[in-house]
């Protein structure tokens, strides 16, 4: 006689929920989100905006003239779908590939060029503008998300904490204590695991013997939901599930999407060539977000090429906007972040701060 | 007013801030139900609720994270690490993230967190329960840290760390939890942070020390003066930032220095302290600014704990050795 295993039976819960197809056919019928023609199209719009962007920045890093930057390109779905489900009270904690989030939560594009070049005022969210600049240490964020949904359910909010890691950040002591915190306080949160399938160049296979993210909602008595993250329209429903519950007091949520990044881990050197294979990449990309919606819009009638390149020109002017607003901004000083360290300046930063308004003024 | 010890101390300060505010909050591992391993939460809960006095899983890291995310929902969280031996759990959370969450938000988003725990030797602890690890907390841009030496600061500054819109790390030295009762207010009232005081007034050597090396500055000020040495004693309250101002103010005067404190020799508080007195009253001096410090090694739990530990004799040594240069 052996024990009961369960492994195998929790494993095979866990199916990749999807609604539109590479095709970019409903599958789903069911679960079709009620969106309107102008929605549909707006997360359209959004999508292929990102793709620009990305592009864009892309070639500014390679040309020095933005700092730290984390390519999305690919993961538009993923990252737009969640957060089109979000009202504007939801607070975000993003980590460094999630500025296409903030932005479209209302982070202004020449701050997040700044963000990306380390000036401080990339950091300074907008009035009303719920959510905290991209987080760099893997996973730190995902406790903290436990905690923003958890003061949300204490002053009674309709509002979630939604936070961003990726495969990488599901093996951080973090990602297990913010699950499990959050499913104790029953935190009006959402964990949102971005699995493009490599923490920079390991491979999920190799970072856990979990078949899935998702399960690992299981040991936290959470929900949890795997997601097809090229499907904008199933990510959009399982998000918009996943917040309704958590306002109405059914506890936390944790959303793995299967995604990819086209691109480099980061523009400081990786080379995805070292460990993925093109055939790899060729796959992906007939998954690609933005070729499936397409033709289903297309095929709705609601979307065509001149529409989008005529979309791509205006996008590459706000850009070029943006860029200059950025260069525009006067350059960040030691003076500027000695006084945002504290309220209160302590004695030693007094000090410190005559010697660099001195030496800066010159 | 009423005798307390410096627990009781602590808890009529988180009492005095939860009736206050609404949202202060205290949380910790076994701090509801159990009020706290040392008791210091003891009937918190009961008095204000399980809402705002509650027991959280068993992670640090998630206790400092969960922090932050109140406080970005506006609350003034007052977590407890239930040693401070296990900060090393929650690093990232308070060093990495609360510390410098101001700066990271442009300025915008305080971080009103008081981060409250017991440390310091001499009570038999196991291991990683008794270190004095200020010296980590110092290095960190962002952070404030305060130590209390006795139940009437302890309190005024507890008051003063939850009332602060930036991050303390509040340490208490369980030597000093029930080792005296002093009279302590019933009503509320603040201690300033980031200002020493001065407890014992000297005219031949300036003695720096802070928590439970205060104490035994006093005892070995109280065996000098049987040797017409006349030691004066700086208690710092907050170590980080230091209040250079009354140390050099008192240096001046005596023209000699001995620092003082419970941790190891290396990069910590008494080093910062000698740095900058020879960098600004090294001509004030008659003799070399001397250490009184533990070796460097792990803390000495249980077995050589007694003579690893500074003590007054060790003080008066030191203070001979400066004397008689």
């Amino acid at each position: 006689m052996t024990l009961k295993r369960t492994l195998e039976n929790i494993e095979n819960q866990f199916e990749t929920f999807q609604i539109l197809n590479e095709e970019g056919e409903i599958v789903n019928e069911d679960y079709m989100p009620d969106l309107s023609d102008e929605d549909l199209k707006e997360i359209m719009r959004r999508m292929v905006y990102t793709r620009i962007l990305d592009q864009r920045s892309i070639a500014l890093n390679r040309q020095g003239r933005l700092g730290f930057y984390a390519p999305t390109a690919g993961q538009e779905a993923s990252q737009l779908g969640s957060q089109f489900a979000l009202e504007k009270e939801d607070f975000i904690l993003p980590g460094y590939r999630d500025v296409p989030q903030l932005i479209w939560h209302g982070l202004p594009l020449y701050q997040a060029f700044l963000f990306s070049r380390g000036h401080y005022k990339g950091n300074q969210m907008p009035e009303g503008v719920n959510a905290v600049s991209p987080q760099i240490i893997i996973g730190a964020q995902i406790t903290q998300t436990a905690g923003v949904g958890l003061g949300y359910k204490k002053r009674g909010e309709n509002a979630v904490a939604i936070t961003y890691t990726g495969d990488g950040g599901a093996s951080q002591g973090d990602f297990y204590e913010g699950i499990n915190f959050a499913g104790a306080f029953g935190a009006q949160a959402i964990f949102v695991v971005q699995n493009n399938r490599f923490a920079i160049s390991v491979p999920v296979e190799k970072q856990s013997a979990a078949q899935t993210i998702a399960q690992k909602a299981v040991a936290a008595g959470i929900e949890g939901i795997q997601v097809d993250g090229m499907d904008v329209l199933a990510v959009y429903a399982a998000t918009k599930d996943a917040r309704e519950r958590a306002v109405n007091g059914e506890g936390p949520t944790l959303i793995e999407t299967l995604t990819y990044r086209y691109g480099p881990h980061t523009m400081a050197g990786d080379d995805p060539t070292r460990y993925r294979t093109e055939d790899e990449d060729n796959e992906w990309e007939k998954k690609d977000p933005i070729v499936r919606f397409r033709k289903f819009l297309e095929a709705k009638g609601l979307w065509s090429e001149e529409e989008e390149n005529e979309l791509i020109e205006k996008t590459k002017e706000e850009i070029k906007a943006a860029i200059k607003e950025a260069d525009n901004t006067p350059k960040q000083s030691v003076t500027d972040l000695i006084g945002i360290m504290h309220e209160e300046l302590p004695s030693n930063l007094k000090e410190q701060l005559e010697e660099y308004k001195e030496k800066e003024s010159k | 007013m009423a005798q307390m010890t410096m627990i009781q101390a602590i808890t009529d300060a988180m009492r005095t801030e939860l009736k206050n505010d609404d949202n202060v909050l205290v949380f910790g591992e076994d701090v509801g139900q159990n009020g706290g391993v040392f008791r210091a939460t003891e009937g918190l809960q009961k008095e204000f609720g399980e809402d705002r006095v509650f027991d959280t899983p068993l992670a640090e890291s998630g206790i400092g994270g969960m922090s932050i995310g109140l406080a970005l929902t506006g609350f003034r969280p007052v977590p407890e690490i239930q040693f401070f031996g296990f900060v090393y759990e929650t690093m990232d959370a308070i060093s990495g993230q609360m510390a410098r969450y101001r700066y990271r938000s442009g300025g915008t988003r305080p971080m009103p967190i008081t981060v409250r725990s017991p440390f310091g030797g001499g009570v038999h602890t196991p291991e990683l329960h008794a270190d004095s690890l200020e010296g980590l907390m110092a290095q960190q841009p962002g952070l404030r840290v305060v130590i209390p030496s006795n139940p009437y600061d302890a309190k005024g500054l507890l008051i003063s760390s939850i009332r602060n819109n930036d991050p303390v790390i509040f340490l208490e030295h369980m030597k000093l939890y029930r080792s005296f009762r002093e009279e302590v207010p019933e009503e509320e009232y603040t201690v300033e942070l980031d200002k020493a005081a001065v407890k014992r007034e000297g005219t031949d050597v300036t003695l720096v020390a802070y928590g439970a090396m205060v104490h035994s500055c006093l005892k070995a000020a109280e065996e000098l003066e049987k040797d017409g040495v006349n030691a004066e004693v700086i208690d710092l309250r907050t170590v980080a930032p230091v209040d250079y101002e009354t140390i050099l103010e008192s240096v001046k005067k005596t023209n000699r220095a001995v620092v003082v404190q419970e941790a190891q020799k290396q990069a910590g508080i008494a080093a910062n302290i000698v740095s900058e007195i020879q960098e600004k009253a090294i001509l004030h001096l008659e003799a070399p600014v001397l250490r009184v410090t533990a070796p460097d090694t792990v803390y000495a739990f249980t077995q050589a704990e007694e003579v690893w530990l500074p003590n007054h004799n060790t003080i008066v040594e030191k203070v001979n050795d400066v004397m008689n240069f």
